[in-house]
């Protein structure tokens, strides 16, 4: 019953989102307000359909309803209720039903919060229906989560022990809210398109703005959250892999990065309207073309995605479409909605321009890194790895060119900055990049030479927002916001910066008694017991931490099985002590109690995701003060912009 | 997208570790065979910069099985046994360069983690640093315009 309830329940969501994309796009016209009401109601029928499927597969895994093909395939009785739950989200075509459960909620956000709605919000509201429409198809058709299975089987599949974590049951909803937020922008950015008169459109970046916002923010915390997963998890310490699933979340972030800086000039002066259009089309675009990569199986090779071409195929046909005919419109109609806005080679505006420059041209790095092998095998066969030392060799310099020029943007004016002025309130924050870097100088030893640059970058852009929050007291919360996120750059700076150059490693064999030494500490392996879990079985190492001859701390990573699932896992222990995280994993059993044990000392790891919850905080203020200011909206008012 | 990260691996592990590691077996018998007949070469070399060469090494190699982990990282089977490949050439007293030659050699450029710089990979070293070429020149027409504009 429920399964087919859940599939029911699917059509009326597919229904009404082609109701509201025809709505929606036929309200983009002048005399339509009927057409305006039913696109919003629409938006929130859609949100409630979907949500309703997406709760009956919810309870289908929380009853373990083996009936049920994705719940057979995904679950087991044996797991905590939790990972019943993140389990919905843990495989294909669960994922797929959250994707659109959080297109329909952002539908739902612009309907309900752009009540009654205008031409424009009645445009996106239509091209946000198409989207849900292709995608519950591509849901109906290559991927239904409620199909069936008979017979039923007593007992599930399980789900890879690797998802069976608390990190990682948050990720996924929390990066798609980033991911699929994205298309709320897109959506007013072809709706402007759309309806092409300048009078109505030149507000379009200020309509969009707060959507792109909470998309921004969902990214960057899910972005650190997956590093922070991955780091805890995986066993060896490291925070990011440039693995081409983590880079298709990196290319959204940037180009979102770059949108709401480019928008901040488009709001304030009419500057690169254009621009920003296209910015909004190209971080959903990318979205999408994450989601290819990631759905398709292209992958973990071209040939997997040849060997069943459906899901990927239909994927690839909906890209083409929403991008091709974005950019299409885009092509039409841009040229007659750019402003020819003014303004001085030094100014905000130029200083936004380059920001722009250097974040694209960072996201094509990404970009080329991670499609060129899979072009260049499908083209000749030809095998090559871009692993980290590519990204270190192009990205890196290229975001550290750009963090350079960071604090200079928020001091220039609007039309017309003055760089004398800007670089004398920048003087303390040089003298802290200058302490900084002589501080690591003469602190930490062997010297290098990353470790100097990075820290005096850190001061540099920790400085300056310092001093932009203090100098302005009862500001604008937007320039506040700024500081506040440019800060948190610095701060995820020094823990990368830390964690990379200064990690100290030991692997060692160690029987029950047997001291090893990382870093500054001495650990006494202490042997290893038996833990039954939930649904594991585990080895747990007792590790203590000594000082002198006592012991100031018990460790205990674990290896677990899961039975249901056949895996091995790692647990890793870790003792955060002030900023330095001292990080156990326990590796192969050598026999007669002897154990492989690795241990790292990484210095200022917390601040690598810290950072990060920084600069989502500063989206945050940035998103309270918008919210704060509607009704009393100030107008976009060149000429008082400064 | 950490999720889908993991299932990949758990199918790529799945369906194409014994198929690979069947495959490498069958196309490197002398190198499955030297393993298991050379003296062991213990897991670190008590030589600290002996130490981090070889670990520097090890980062710069691809595991083959898994998803873009270097051997240093991953856990699997081949990654432990390239890596004592690595560190017994070590103790003979080959340099780096040979070591990866011979690597190369064998798996081909697959296992570098850093792309070789030739003619079909030109397009990939250069994009980065072509589009902020071309991002500056149309900054520099866009700044010039509107400077024009407000004149």
């Amino acid at each position: 019953m429920i399964g087919e309830l859940g599939q029911l329940v699917l059509c009326f969501a597919l229904a009404l989102s082609l109701v509201m994309a025809m709505a929606g796009l036929a309200g983009a016209r002048a005399d339509a307000a009927l057409a305006r009401r039913i696109a919003s109601g629409a938006a929130m029928g859609l949100l409630v359909f979907v949500a309703l499927a997406f709760g009956v597969l919810t309870y289908a895994f929380i009853v373990s309803d083996f009936s049920i093909a994705d719940v057979a395939h995904n679950s087991s009785t044996l797991k905590p209720l939790v990972y019943k739950i993140s389990g919905v989200w843990g495989n294909h075509e669960g994922s797929m039903l959250l994707w659109v459960l959080v297109l329909a909620v952002y539908a739902g956000l612009v309907a309900g919060l752009k009540r009654g709605g205008d031409r424009l919000t009645s445009g996106a509201l239509g091209i946000q229906g198409l989207l849900a429409a292709a995608f519950l198809l591509f849901i109906l058709f290559t991927s239904n989560p409620f199909l069936r299975i008979d017979p039923a089987p007593f007992e599930g599949a399980g789900l890879n022990p690797l998802l069976q974590d608390p990190g990682l049951a948050m990720h996924p909803p929390m990066l798609y809210a980033g991911y699929v937020g994205l298309s709320a922008a897109f959506s007013y950015a072809a709706a402007a398109l759309m309806v092409g008169d300048p009078l109505i459109t030149q507000n379009w970046a200020r309509a969009a703005r707060p959507f792109m916002l909470i998309a921004w923010i969902a990214l960057t915390c899910g972005i650190a959250l997956g590093s922070w997963w991955a780091y805890y998890e995986l066993g060896w310490g490291g925070f990011w892999f440039w693995d081409p699933v983590e880079n298709a979340s990196l290319m959204p972030w940037l180009i979102a990065t770059a949108f709401l800086h480019s928008a901040l000039a488009t709001e304030r002066t009419g500057a690169f309207r254009t621009w920003t259009l296209l910015l909004a089309i190209a971080g959903f675009s990318l979205s999408l073309i994450g989601t290819f990569l990631v759905r398709s199986g292209v992958l973990s090779s071209v040939h997997a995605f040849a060997s069943d071409p459906t899901r990927g195929f239909f994927i690839l046909v909906l890209i083409a479409l929403a991008i091709g005919g974005a950019l299409a419109l885009f092509a039409w109609r841009a040229p007659s909605l750019e402003s020819g806005a003014s303004f001085d080679p030094v100014s905000r505006e130029t200083a936004l321009l380059l920001n722009n420059v250097f974040l694209v041209a960072a996201c094509a790095c990404v970009f080329v890194g991670t499609l060129y092998p899979l072009v260049l095998d499908a083209l000749n066969g030809t095998k090559i790895s871009v692993g980290p030392p590519y990204f270190a060799l192009t990205f890196a310099p290229i975001f550290f060119a750009l963090l350079l020029l960071v604090p200079f943007g928020p001091r220039l004016g609007w039309k017309r900055g003055d760089l004398k002025a800007a670089w004398r309130t920048l003087y303390p924050a040089l003298g802290l990049a200058a302490v900084a870097a002589l501080a690591v100088l003469a602190i930490v030893s062997p010297r290098s030479v990353a470790a100097c640059g990075a820290f005096a970058m850190a001061g540099w852009l920790i400085g300056a927002s310092l001093i932009d929050m203090r100098g302005r007291k009862g500001a604008r919360a937007s320039a506040f916001a700024a500081a506040i996120a440019h800060a948190g750059l610095g701060v995820t700076l020094m823990g990368v910066a830390g964690t990379t150059l200064w990690r100290s490693e030991a692997l060692a064999v160690v029987g029950p008694g047997q001291t090893m030494t990382v870093g500054p500490y001495t650990l006494r392996f202490d042997g290893v017991t038996q833990v039954q879990g939930p649904n594991y079985t585990a080895d747990r190492a007792h590790v203590a931490l000594m000082d002198g001859g006592k012991v100031t701390a018990v460790l205990l990573p674990e290896h677990r099985f899961y039975p249901a699932e056949g895996q091995d896992m790692n647990d890793t222990a870790i003792r955060t002590t002030g900023l330095r995280d001292l990080y156990l994993a326990l590796g192969d059993d050598r026999g007669g109690g002897r154990f492989t044990l690795r241990a790292y000392v990484s210095p200022l790891a917390p601040l690598i995701w810290l950072g990060g919850l920084v600069m989502a905080l500063g989206g945050m203020l940035s998103l309270w003060g918008r919210l704060r200011l509607r009704g009393g909206e100030p107008a976009a008012d060149p000429a008082t912009a400064g | 997208m950490k999720a889908v990260i993991a299932l990949l691996r758990m199918m790529l592990r799945a369906l194409a570790a014994p198929v690979l590691l069947a495959g490498f077996a069958l196309a490197a018998p002398s190198f499955v065979a030297g393993s298991a007949l050379a003296a062991p070469v213990a897991d670190s070399f008590s030589n600290p910069a002996t130490e981090a060469r070889a670990r520097n090494l090890q980062r710069q190699l691809r595991c083959l099985v898994c998803q873009g982990e270097s051997i240093d990282e991953s856990g699997s089977t081949l990654a432990a046994d390239l890596r004592h490949l690595v560190r017994r050439q070590i103790a003979q007293g080959k340099s780096d360069q040979q070591i990866e030659d011979y690597l190369v050699a064998r798996y081909g450029d697959f296992i570098l983690m850093k792309p070789p710089v030739q003619p079909d990979t030109w397009l990939l070293w250069l994009t980065p640093f072509a589009v902020l070429a071309a991002g500056g020149v149309v900054a520099w027409v866009t700044v010039k315009k509107a400077g024009a504009r407000g004149a």
